[in-house]
């Protein structure tokens, strides 16, 4: 469409350039990666509704931190108040308690016009696009910059990169109703970047989409997540979402967070729910006579030949009941339920040896 | 004195008097639709921003006179679409002559023409805004919008075309009353029927004029729809947009 033309420059010479970082950008990159700097802080934060007779806590004490760079996941199922969390991180919806602190500006003590200023700071993408059916692709992808008074050229430079980088350069003469779900949203996207945000924050943005569309707008975030140092916070109510893309996750059920942290360090962790989801192994059998563990392996010990190790060394009869393996994080982690013949006090040793190897080891039934 | 079609001067007459009086319907059909939209579009998006949960719930930081606000335009608005047209028109003379210093002709009947329009159009701009989505609110509230930029970039564009859909009606509303105008101050269209059709018996002054009315409310009708549709971007995509998409684009925003 543009060959030769300015959009032409801007992917080959401007854009690539924007992308590369100096050495010093990077080693302060890494070092906020791994100092963990918080980049959106949720602390006590409640939201009630009342319409009608009915009062409903969307969120009761909520507290969230969300690192610089990470990909935060909450998950949770309709109605656990994961919309009104999101909501409440750009205050679209304002809590009735609590603070909310984004990228050093405390959001729920500023003004209208402060609270305005801080939002063009946090992207905001949504299950339903809300995209302005009367405006062209670039028209949207312009909209916040005309909100923030950029003038008409360099808008129009900025909306066909950003849709250069979400790969609908050839669309942005499009309207709305021309485009598939998988398009509208990558319209959302670059309408959500245009104005350079610190985060993005996502509300089931793949929740219209169909599952092949979905790995695609999730690589896109991801992408994006890692090549721009955008930190995201998403919700959703997919296990898989959080899978793909996701170094930390939350569980909220009816308004609370259950479970938060590091997905590396929830899979370690006995009991967790989050991992159980992540692994799912289904129910526990009864078997008379056998003692059943969960084995949870992560990094180092995913490819150590464990349960031909086990027959060798105790000379047990192992049976495998299941097993769940992902790519968590770039790292091979998973959970393997094994029966192990007699009881489990019988099976002491091999069990501490397994943990002694850094394994999470459950025993889930006797 | 009754008219004889078969006199050479009776056709010439004819074609003067209608253009006369097809200037004038338009002159005043023209001023009060252009009176209409200017306190027609702000007032029907503060009736949708003033009620509970809208833009202006709280103008100057009171819920209060919000509240206020929204019940007392909306009481007037259904004042002025209750009342009979012939009844505000005599009601209204005193105002008609304050503010034009008469009360026959043209344009004193733009006064009445346009309160009668008014509250209908705004009942229109209501509904229109009130269709789009809150979700593209929210949008532009995530980027920073301020309550004048929701307004300006996104409800009335994305309603615009309901909106000229209903300012067709409106309209087609105000020809209907400015003929019922001429017959009481004089002028237009409906003063064309009523002094040759009706007091001198002209059959063919009356379907001429009826004619003339017609076209007007067709070709209106017909651009408005014309309007609405290029605005509306939900139908499937013409040939054109097709094959020049950078095209289009570049007529769009550079409007
Ligand atoms: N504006 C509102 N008015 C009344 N109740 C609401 C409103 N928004 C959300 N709720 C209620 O709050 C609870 C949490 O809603 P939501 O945050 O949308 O859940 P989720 O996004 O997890 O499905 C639900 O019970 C919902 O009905
Ligand atoms: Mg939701």
């Amino acid at each position: 469409m543009a060959s030769g033309g300015p959009a032409t420059y801007f992917v080959t010479v401007i854009w690539p350039a924007a992308l590369r970082l100096t050495h010093s950008e990077s080693l302060r990159y890494k070092a906020a990666r791994t100092l963990r700097t918080t980049v959106i802080s949720v602390q006590h934060v409640s939201k009630t509704f009342r319409s009608g007779g009915t009062v409903t806590a969307a969120l009761q004490d909520v507290s969230l931190e969300v690192a610089e760079g990470e990909i935060f996941g909450v998950i949770g199922q309709s109605g656990a108040g994961k919309s009104t969390l999101i909501r409440a991180v750009n205050l679209l919806e304002r809590p009735d308690s609590g603070t909310v602190t984004v990228d050093g500006d405390q959001l729920t003590a500023l003004s209208p016009a402060d609270l305005r200023r801080a939002r063009r700071k946090i992207g905001m993408v949504f299950q339903h696009f809300n995209l302005l059916a009367g405006r062209t692709v670039r028209g949207n992808v312009e909209l916040g910059l005309e909100i923030i008074g950029v003038d008409g050229d360099a808008r129009r430079r900025r909306a066909l990169e950003i849709l250069d980088l979400v790969g609908l350069a050839d669309k942005a003469g499009a309207y709305p109703a021309e485009l598939s779900g998988g398009q509208k949203q990558r319209v959302g996207i670059a309408r959500a970047l245009a104005g350079s945000p610190k985060v993005l924050l996502s509300d089931e943005a793949t929740s219209a989409l169909d599952p092949e569309t979905t790995r695609s707008i999730l690589d896109l975030v991801k992408t994006i997540n890692t090549d721009l140092g955008l930190t995201v916070l998403l919700i959703t109510h997919e296990m898989d979402v959080v899978k793909r893309i996701c170094d930390s996750a939350a569980l909220i059920e009816g308004g609370r967070i259950v479970e938060q942290g590091r997905i590396v360090s929830l899979i370690s962790t006995a009991g967790s729910r989050l991992a159980h989801e992540l692994f799912p192994l289904g129910a526990v059998p009864s078997l008379p006579g056998d003692t059943v563990i969960d084995i949870t392996f992560s990094g180092g010990s995913a490819d150590r030949p464990v349960i031909a190790q086990l027959a060798r060394t105790y000379g047990l009869d192992v049976s495998i009941l299941g097993a769940a393996i992902e790519t968590i994080g770039g790292n091979q982690a998973g959970r393997t339920r094994l029966a192990l013949p007699g009881s489990a006090a019988g099976n002491a040793a091999p069990i501490s040896d397994l943990r002694s190897q850094g394994m999470l080891v459950e025993i889930v039934g006797e | 004195m009754l008219l004889d079609p078969s006199l050479p001067q009776f056709w010439s007459d004819l074609v003067q008097v209608l253009l006369i009086g097809t200037g004038q319907t338009l002159y005043m059909v023209g001023i009060s639709l252009l009176i209409t939209i200017i306190v027609g579009l702000p007032l029907g998006i503060v009736l949708v921003g003033t009620e509970p949960g809208g833009l202006f719930e709280s103008p100057f930081g009171s819920r209060r006179l919000g509240r206020v606000v929204n019940r007392v335009l909306d009481f007037v608005v259904n004042l002025g679409r209750s009342v009979p047209f012939i009844i505000l028109m005599v009601a209204l003379i005193p105002f008609t002559r304050l503010v034009v210093g008469t009360f026959i002709g043209p344009t004193a009947a733009i006064v009445p023409l346009a309160v009668v329009a008014i509250p209908f159009f705004a009942r229109m701009v209501e509904i229109a805004i009130k269709e789009v989505d809150t979700g593209l609110i929210e949008a532009a509230e995530s980027l920073g919008a301020t309550r004048w930029q929701i307004v300006s970039k996104v409800l009335v564009p994305e309603a615009l075309s309901p909106m000229i859909l209903g300012l067709s009606t409106t309209v087609t509303s105000i020809i209907n009353f400015s003929a019922m105008v001429g017959t009481v101050a004089g002028g237009g269209l409906g003063d064309v029927a009523v002094r040759y059709g009706y007091q001198r018996y002209s059959t063919i002054h009356m379907v001429a004029v009826i004619i003339v009315i017609f076209v007007i409310v067709m070709v209106l009708q017909g651009l408005a729809t014309m309007l609405a549709k290029r605005f509306a971007h939900r139908s499937r995509p013409t040939r054109a947009e097709k094959t020049a998409p950078a095209l289009r684009a570049s007529a769009v925003t550079g409007a």
